[in-house]
């Protein structure tokens, strides 16, 4: 090669100096965060992208919290108002939702006459966490919006304002005291173990293990999706060739745990939803 | 000197996040709890079959008060860090 030309390189064509240059900026970034990398708690603390550092903070999860609000609304409205008679495939199948909750739910636990008050709250609270939990999932979206705490706390903060008020009404301060801190049928000298437990459970351990357990679920499977498909990028582009078959194992089971994702996500909503059922009960029931 | 590079070279081995440890100890009870009460539920069923949407449903409710205990492990590992 003439010494003129190795001083002054050109590019055969215009486009290849800034291809070339993006695929060495491409190249070098990914160097950076070469190997494998198991997924951490920051996962769920992305960089917000607006209002940083304020209460109103918009990132990632706020996102996806956003879009799925958008569609449970509209998804209700719509039904709503196009209902007919002689329901469609899609007002069957969200008459199906209301209606698991109303029988499977509210008057399983509650009984015919008091479930009818409670059914709204029941049904806002299924419908969401469902909505809220099946994101982990979608493609796109692929974080549940209840896997920080913020939103199963306001749900769970709800679902305690709801059953101690059901309680006060229906028996009294007193009487809802002293039912739920005063179990009968025990032995005097027991009150003195036993009432510190069923206080700290009434008033903050039902409402806390509400959203800790909705919270570490959907946390929990995050992290195990994450841990399989990560895995399997690492074993397919990096590992050495004979550790590649690993990924088709990993990519397997990654497939198999969005399915049990599928499930817990249904599981967590109809357990979030039956406890407060069960809540409310429990505060309805005086005993004898 | 060829001890404690022994040493070095075991205490370099398990450096990590003992919190990992802590969560695999933490799903042994409620593992067990699982067992017994889904297991139970199953002898119920079998039993009852006519009771069992009664019994499906009480078991879930357990399942919910069992699971927050496992998950209890999982939480403390982040935050005890």
């Amino acid at each position: 090669m003439p010494a003129g030309r190795r001083r002054h390189p050109r590019p055969h064509d215009p486009g290849e100096l800034p291809l070339r240059s993006v695929a060495t900026a491409l190249l070098l970034s990914a160097d950076g965060q070469s190997g494998f990398h198991a997924p951490t708690i920051a996962d769920f603390f992305p960089d917000p992208v607006l209002f940083a550092g304020t209460w109103f903070e918009f990132g990632r999860i706020q996102f996806v919290r956003m879009v799925v609000a958008v569609f449970l609304a509209l998804l209700f409205v719509l039904v709503a108002r196009r209902a007919t008679l002689v329901p469609g495939r899609l007002q069957s199948g969200v008459e199906m939702l209301l209606d698991f909750v109303r029988t499977g739910i509210a008057e399983d636990i509650l009984g015919k006459k008091d479930a009818k008050r409670f059914v709204p709250l029941l049904t806002t609270l299924f419908v969401s966490v469902l909505g809220f939990n099946l994101t982990g999932v979608i493609p796109g979206l692929n974080i549940a919006g209840t896997s920080r705490i913020g939103l199963p706390l306001v749900l769970a903060l709800w679902v305690y304002v709801v059953y101690l008020g059901a309680g006060v009404r229906k028996q009294g301060v007193g009487g809802f005291l002293r039912s739920s801190l005063f179990p009968p049928g025990v032995p005097p000298f027991l009150y003195v173990l036993l009432t510190p437990v069923e206080f700290l459970q009434v008033f903050v351990l039902r409402p806390a293990t509400l959203a800790l357990r909705l919270m570490a679920n959907m946390m929990a499977g995050h992290l195990m999706l994450v841990l399989c498909f990560s895995a399997t990028a690492y074993f397919l582009l990096e590992a050495a060739p004979a550790m590649k078959a690993f990924g088709v194992l990993t990519f397997a089971s990654g497939m198999v745990m969005t399915l049990f994702e599928v499930f817990v996500a249904v599981l967590q909503a109809y357990i979030f939803a039956i406890l407060t059922a069960v809540y409310i009960s429990m505060s309805l029931t005086e005993e004898h | 000197m060829a001890d404690s590079t022994l040493i070095l070279a075991a205490a370099d081995a398990v450096s990590g996040n003992i919190a990992t440890l802590g969560y695999g100890l933490a799903v042994l009870g409620p593992g067990i709890g699982l067992g017994i009460l889904i297991g139970k539920t199953v002898e119920g069923m079998a039993r009852q079959p006519e009771v069992s949407g009664q019994l499906r449903t009480t078991m879930f409710i357990g399942i919910g008060f069992v699971e927050v205990l496992g998950l209890l492990g999982l939480i403390t590992g982040f935050i005890f860090q």
